[in-house]
């Protein structure tokens, strides 16, 4: 074999995709051939140069749910009734609706007015998932959060990225809760999204995280500087807390 | 597409190949922006063809499928992009005399910034082969696939597509030193 017949399949052979007959014929050309043998080391080095990770380029972090929310619209003309962003959150809202009040007041002994205002809490974290209102302002940039907010709520909620914890900041969006505008942060937690409910406290002094799990969902209320958060999500109850913490730290 | 059920399978199976078809469609259309709208309609077409994917590898399904919508959108926003045709007759110059190449280790060391400009020069053909290639891992079966040509243009492809990156890093390693 001459170097002139090896040159076209020195490529493939770098990459193993040559038959076993065709791969021996190379290799043996290989044995005898400083100079081609340098071209498949050349391959290598290429290789190399281009493995390190740096070359590939990643999706901003808000793509995915864009693309999951024009998925779910394209989809649901056809007798697409239940199109969530998180398909796992569907039977957990499916057995909420009916089991709320009573996991409330049978595992906290809370209050009539605090099970119904769980209830409003737990319910605004599902149909952000279910309908096409997760955020209203979409963006990770907290300084375009902030001002969002104002002339929306009457009062100015903290708006921080946490992005380097983990918790990147999707967007902004105004739910109404028991009556009130209440500002509700959106987080993602890897693949989960973690709504953060801030309404005012009546009250200044900061309270500690308290967690409390209802049918999957972790949630944690927490005070501080006059407002009251509370964070819900299917992420676990440590991630929740974590980001209290972070809330609280910020504060 | 026909029920709840199928989007479901849609967004496990498909979904997670997000990253991949950005990475593609970055390489593809050399611009962030672009990228992003060109993904979202990939995955859009993806949805509405997804009872005619057969199984197989979903990540190659629905590259292909980017791949495509790249070419629609260059076609129609850059026509020059896509004009010029590096020419593929399959046939390979034999690899230059290794005493006149430099050393050929020192490329492992080049400066991912220059790696990147090299291959984003590269004509868009020898850029996707490598990419589907190198960055993404696909065997040349799957390339041949994902890019509709014979598994043989796929080797002479990628052959020259070395050959050009090589000799284009060489370069401009030359003209920084």
């Amino acid at each position: 074999m001459t170097c002139a017949q090896a040159a076209p399949f020195l490529s493939a052979y770098f990459d193993r995709e040559l038959d076993v007959a065709k791969s021996l014929e190379i290799a043996a050309h290989l044995h005898e051939c400083d100079r081609c043998s340098a071209g498949v080391r050349q391959h290598q080095a290429l290789r190399s140069s281009m493995s390190s990770g740096s070359l590939v380029f990643v999706p901003p972090r808000d793509l995915e749910w864009r693309v999951h929310k024009a998925v779910r619209r394209e989809a649901r003309p056809r007798d697409m009734l239940m199109p969530p962003w998180r398909w796992a959150a569907v039977p957990v809202a499916a057995v909420l609706a009916g089991a709320l009040s009573w996991s409330v007041a049978v595992h906290r002994g809370g209050t009539a007015g605090e099970s119904g205002e769980l209830a409003e809490l737990v319910s605004g974290h599902v149909r952000s998932l279910m309908v096409d209102h997760l955020v209203d302002v979409a963006t990770s940039d907290q300084h375009t959060v902030k001002p969002w907010f104002s002339g929306k709520v009457d009062f100015s909620p903290p708006v921080v990225d946490f992005a380097a914890s983990g918790f990147p900041l999707v967007g902004g969006r105004v739910d109404y809760i028991a009556g009130r505008p209440v500002a509700v942060l959106v987080y993602t937690r890897g693949q989960h999204i973690v709504n953060v409910f801030i309404s005012p406290a009546g009250k200044d002094e900061a309270e500690a995280p308290r967690n409390l799990t209802l049918q999957g969902y972790h949630l944690a209320r927490w005070s501080g500087g006059g407002l009251t958060f509370w964070a819900v999500s299917d992420v676990n109850g440590t991630d929740i807390d974590t980001l209290a913490h972070l809330f609280q730290a910020a504060g | 597409m026909r029920g709840p059920e199928e989007l479901q399978r849609f967004e496990r199976i498909v979904m997670p190949h997000l990253g991949a078809g950005y990475n593609l469609a970055r390489w593809l259309t050399r611009n962030d922006h672009d990228a992003e709208d060109v993904v979202q309609e990939a995955y859009l077409r993806a949805v509405r063809s997804f009872d005619r994917y057969r199984g197989g590898d979903p990540r190659a399904w629905v590259l292909t499928i980017v791949r495509n919508t790249c070419y629609t959108w260059l076609r129609k926003n850059r026509a020059a992009a896509v004009a010029g045709d590096a020419g593929d007759d399959g046939v390979e110059e034999i690899p230059g005399d290794p005493a006149t190449q430099p050393e050929v280790r020192f490329i492992r060391d080049v400066d991912q910034q220059l790696v990147r400009e090299a291959l984003d020069a590269l004509p868009a053909e020898f850029r996707e082969v490598l990419v589907l290639r190198e960055l993404e891992g696909f065997s040349y079966k799957e390339i041949a696939d994902i890019v509709d040509v014979p598994l043989g243009t796929v080797m002479s492809r990628l052959a020259r597509a070395r050959q050009r990156l090589q000799q284009s890093l060489l370069g401009r390693l030359k003209e920084g030193a």
